[in-house]
């Protein structure tokens, strides 16, 4: 079962031929709270990693008059993340879509699509598709012919990971640093220039309007349990075939990584899967084939579905230098903001970087273990637990590499 | 100084936005799409014409990481150093590209055509290792791929 990538449409001939916008001019002859209750019932989770449920997160813009604003977040940055950008590519039509009628619902008149800076193909795509919307009334004022009017902005971002969160991609739109906001209030009160805003991911909104045309309950009843619809993986990592998939929420991860992407390629084998961009804590390859890839059964499994970028690490590959690589990264983003962050992502960065250089003690183990524990939920964004998780998780289950390096007898580093 | 080109979209880019603060970072991309980088004195100019303090625009300029501050190459070429591009083989690319260049990480060259830095994940991670010369991605890079472009942009450059 496909949603989002069953067929491409680079054109809005092609999408219209494939039954495109039909939910839009569904949804503008249903009330708007009629659209709210359905993708409620659909239960839509964000799929941008945190997964609050689509439609509780639409009823809490307040009905008062005035302006009130639709963002999207394809600030696409989690390292392992590139599943926005297929559907940018495959089938930019079904996210503008779905932010028009996602504006009906919630009573928004401008949309923003936020897009990475290097983006600058996607960006394109995403003009050529806009300006194809504005000319079939689509986009626009008196969209077909009813008494509501919509249209998007699209403003680029300019590298910085942290813009993925939704707060700090409201002040890079108003042209500030990308610093979180403390909340509350939630955008959904005070968001985009003061006013009451909804911010999804791509992919959440581009599934909206199988919502609208099947109803909610058609979406549920994809999936299993609480974890409806479909979801994409983007799969990274020595597999035979890398790639975004689209599956059923539920499928075992041993069926995926079996049937879908082929298994490892020759000469590799499978270590560590991270399962739903970096920020989330590592299986082991045993844990990983226990796993089933939905919210719930990762949650038991200790990680979390995230954004679905999917990572899987070879054996030849030093879980030390991994780390390494990720504390790097989450210090090179860190906006600076809260000490914590700001500093124990840095402390984390040096005292890995001591490791992998075989100048480290057991003692400098314990300390990233403690700093870890003391950056969680202290912070204003959950940047400092995006490396916190993984930090724990790396040093917990491949405690034997870290001595090796300690020791100075990493196999994997001497090659 | 900014060129004439700027001027013409510093217009419009003011027109469709909600405010000038909000314009900020359009305008810092399209002076470093006609210089290559964003300089202390384009900066300057950038607040007297927006009427935005010179703090705010700094501010905005040395938080993003794709502002260059200093002078790059006609061909910036930039390799992503996160995990997929990591164990596709991005330090062997690292050294290939210091080799053929003749610089260092964070370097231009003499001439003034190429420069080279590490970026963080570019979110193309299922094609890595991936480079990114000016706004183009390269994907699935090996080193035999990355001899050719750069002999390519050095071609390009001579035509």
């Amino acid at each position: 079962m496909k949603i989002l990538l069953e067929k491409s449409a680079f054109d809005i001939e092609t999408y219209l031929k494939n039954g495109g916008y039909e939910a839009l001019k569904k949804a503008l002859s249903m009330k708007r709270e009629d659209i709210i209750e359905e993708v409620k019932k659909s239960n839509l989770r964000g799929r941008g990693g945190a997964g609050f449920p689509c439609g509780l997160k639409w009823s809490f813009i307040p009905k008062t008059e005035g302006p009130k604003y639709l963002v999207c977040n394809s600030d696409e940055s989690e390292p392992g993340t590139f599943k926005d950008r297929e559907i940018i590519h495959k089938n930019p039509h079904s996210l503008i879509e779905g932010m028009a009628i996602a504006a009906y619902a919630i009573g928004a008149q401008t949309g923003y699509i936020y897009i990475r800076g290097e983006f600058a193909r996607e960006t394109r795509i995403i003009e050529k598709s806009l300006a194809e919307a504005r000319s079939k009334n689509f986009l626009g004022s008196g969209i077909l012919g009813r008494n509501f009017s919509f249209d998007i902005k699209v403003v680029r971002g300019a590298g910085a990971y942290i813009c993925g969160e939704e707060t700090a991609l409201l002040e890079s739109i108003e042209g500030k640093k990308g610093q979180p906001r403390l909340k509350p209030p939630f955008p959904a009160v005070k968001g985009l220039y003061q006013c009451p805003t909804v911010i999804n991911n791509v992919e959440t909104l581009a599934s909206v309007p199988y919502i609208v045309l099947h109803g909610g309950s058609a979406y549920a009843s994809i999936g299993v349990g609480k974890s409806a619809g479909t979801k994409l993986f983007s799969v990274s990592g020595p597999v035979k075939k890398p790639g975004v998939y689209e599956i059923e929420l539920g499928m075992p991860f041993k069926k995926f990584f079996e049937e879908e992407l082929g298994g490892m390629r020759e000469g590799e084998k499978l270590k560590a899967v991270i399962v739903g961009g970096s920020s989330v804590p590592v299986l082991t390859a045993q844990e990983a084939m226990a796993a089933n890839l939905d919210y719930e059964s990762l949650q038991q499994a200790g990680t979390m579905l995230g954004s679905g970028g999917m990572i899987i690490i070879p054996e030849r590959q030093c879980m030390v230098e991994a780390l390494f690589i990720l504390a790097r990264f989450y210090h090179h983003e860190s906006c600076g903001q809260c000490t914590p962050c700001r500093e124990g992502t840095g402390w984390i960065e040096k005292l890995m970087k001591k490791i992998l250089e075989g100048k480290g003690a057991s003692e400098d183990v314990d300390n990233i273990l403690s700093i870890s524990e003391n950056m969680m939920g202290r912070t204003i964004c959950p940047l400092a637990d995006a490396l916190a998780m993984p930090a724990i998780s790396f040093i917990k289950k491949f405690e034997h590499e870290f001595n090796a390096h300690i020791k100075g007898n990493c196999n994997l580093c001497r090659k | 100084m900014l060129g004439e080109n700027f001027r013409k979209d510093f217009q419009k880019i003011m027109a469709s936005s909600a405010d000038a603060q909000s314009a900020v970072l359009a305008l810092l991309h399209e002076i470093q799409k006609e210089n290559g980088y964003v300089s202390e004195e384009d900066a300057c100019e950038l607040s007297e014409l927006t009427k935005i303090p010179y703090s705010r625009i700094k501010a905005v300029m040395t938080f993003y990481t794709m502002y260059n501050l200093k002078k790059t190459g006609k061909y910036h070429i930039q390799l992503c150093r996160n995990l997929s591009c990591h164990m596709a083989g991005a330090p062997a690319l690292k050294q290939a590209i210091e080799k053929n260049l003749g610089i260092k990480e964070g370097e231009i060259t003499k001439d003034g055509l190429f420069s080279f830095c590490e970026v963080e994940c570019l979110g193309s991670c299922g094609t890595a290792p991936v480079i990114m010369v000016n706004e183009t991605y390269h994907e699935n890079m090996d080193e035999a791929g990355l001899e050719k472009l750069i002999e390519n942009l050095r071609g390009n450059f001579k035509k």
